[in-house]
């Protein structure tokens, strides 16, 4: 039972954290709450058919399908959260206002909803098909431990949700002010992290083949497999031993998402009100803060 | 002058990142350069237990799963995680390894499922 607990908690952990992070970073969104449960619900659809068709993915392209197939999610993924973080830079302002006066409307939101849909979905399929697979094994397996593996499997579950909450609530604490470019910095951080682990699967599938020498080797310091070593791989990518091109792609993600994030976001001198907020006060006026 | 982040703002991005992704030039290993070794899994035990391979030289690592349930071949020294569906096999393909011993694991029966590759 525990081992189920624990195999279930790992998987179930990396989407809640995940999730936690995207919950955070869209406070004041309109219609996030639909999108992300919307994105659960699809990941977890997905994550049945990619279990189903588990035979089939991974003996696709001479056998580097599975490969190919999570880095295509892994990159979709990292291209939503970067259009996320990107857009949040451009309205950030008017999302900070709205969070001020509850009840302020927000007109434009629903092409990163849709963003945070997706990219929810894409993480919740990566790891769901891994817990489905899992159960798979232990319902086949039968026996009169089934109950226990189902028990374990359902506490695993609950943690991993916990910890989702967990992470939401601690950001919570991020003053008004702070929280976009704190919750921004953490979905970076987030995507980079993604694009490592996608080019480490184009590398395993011997499709990448070239700065793929380990550039270090921190196990010491901090092992992988250790549970502060899992979290931090989820949360901001931390791989103990990278090959210099996964680095290199964790770089160039977070160069990326801070050069389009500098190109969009609003002068505060040239922010102007927003056009399609109803209110008397504007959304776009300077921070009367402290409130 | 504010900017409104527009689809072609998303075309931008995701090309961008392709680009840098894409950039280390995809190029598949040679199939001649590799030294293959099979191995299979039944009753949640890797067959053989220990693998003896050339160091320095890439490896495709077969897995043939002969238990009906799936599972994850995890190694981290290995920088793998592999899915094998129930009665079904799985291609590893490993970087040209340094001397040493490597562990792996069936991740979802981590009691039985434990193997080592000596690479020497």
């Amino acid at each position: 039972m525990l081992a189920a607990l624990i195999i279930v908690f790992r998987e179930v952990l990396e989407a809640g954290l995940f999730i936690g992070v995207v919950l955070a970073a869209s406070r004041g969104v309109p219609g996030r709450d639909r999108a992300v449960t919307l994105g659960v619900l699809a990941g977890l659809a997905g994550s049945v058919v990619v279990a189903l068709f588990a035979a089939e993915i991974s003996e696709a392209f001479s056998g580097r399908g599975q490969e190919i197939f999570n880095a295509s999610v892994l990159l979709l993924a990292v291209v939503m959260l970067t259009w996320h973080v990107v857009w949040m830079a451009s309205h950030a302002r008017e999302m900070t206002a709205r969070l001020k006066e509850l009840g302020h409307a927000v007109a434009a939101g629903s092409q990163s909803v849709v963003v945070l849909g997706v990219a929810v979905a894409s993480a919740v399929m990566r790891e769901g098909s891994e817990v489905v697979l899992f159960l798979t094994g232990i319902m086949m397996q039968g026996g009169s431990n089934a109950a226990a593996l189902a028990l374990g499997s359902a506490g695993g579950l609950a943690l991993g949700a916990a910890v989702s909450a967990v992470v939401y609530t601690g950001l919570m604490v991020v003053p008004l002010r702070r929280v976009f470019a704190v919750t921004g910095a953490l979905v970076t951080l987030l995507a980079a992290g993604l694009a490592a682990e996608a080019v480490r699967q184009l590398s395993n599938a011997g499709l990448i083949d070239v700065l793929d020498g380990t550039l270090w080797d921190s196990s010491w310091l901090l092992s992988e497999d250790s549970w502060p070593g899992r979290v931090l791989h989820v949360l901001i990518g931390y791989i103990d031993r990278p090959t210099a091109v996964e680095v290199l792609a964790y770089v160039a993600t977070i160069a990326t998402i801070y050069l389009l994030s500098a190109r969009v976001r609003p002068r505060p001198a040239a922010a102007k009100p927003h056009a399609a907020a109803p209110s008397a006060r504007p959304a776009g006026l300077p921070d009367r803060d402290a409130a | 002058m504010r900017h409104v982040l527009t689809a072609n703002g998303l075309i931008l991005g995701a090309a961008a990142l392709a680009l840098v992704l894409a950039a280390p030039l995809m190029r598949a290993v040679a199939a001649d350069e590799e030294a293959e070794v099979t191995i299979s899994l039944k009753d949640h035990k890797f067959d053989p237990a220990e693998i003896k391979v050339p160091a320095s030289k890439a490896i495709k690592l077969t897995v043939n799963n002969l238990d009906a349930t799936p599972e994850e071949f995890e190694s981290h020294p290995l920088g793998v995680e592999k899915v094998i569906a129930g009665k079904g096999t799985a291609t590893i393909r490993l970087k040209p390894l340094a001397k040493g011993t490597y562990k792996f694991v069936g991740e979802y029966h981590e009691e039985t499922a434990k193997g080592t590759i000596v690479a020497e």
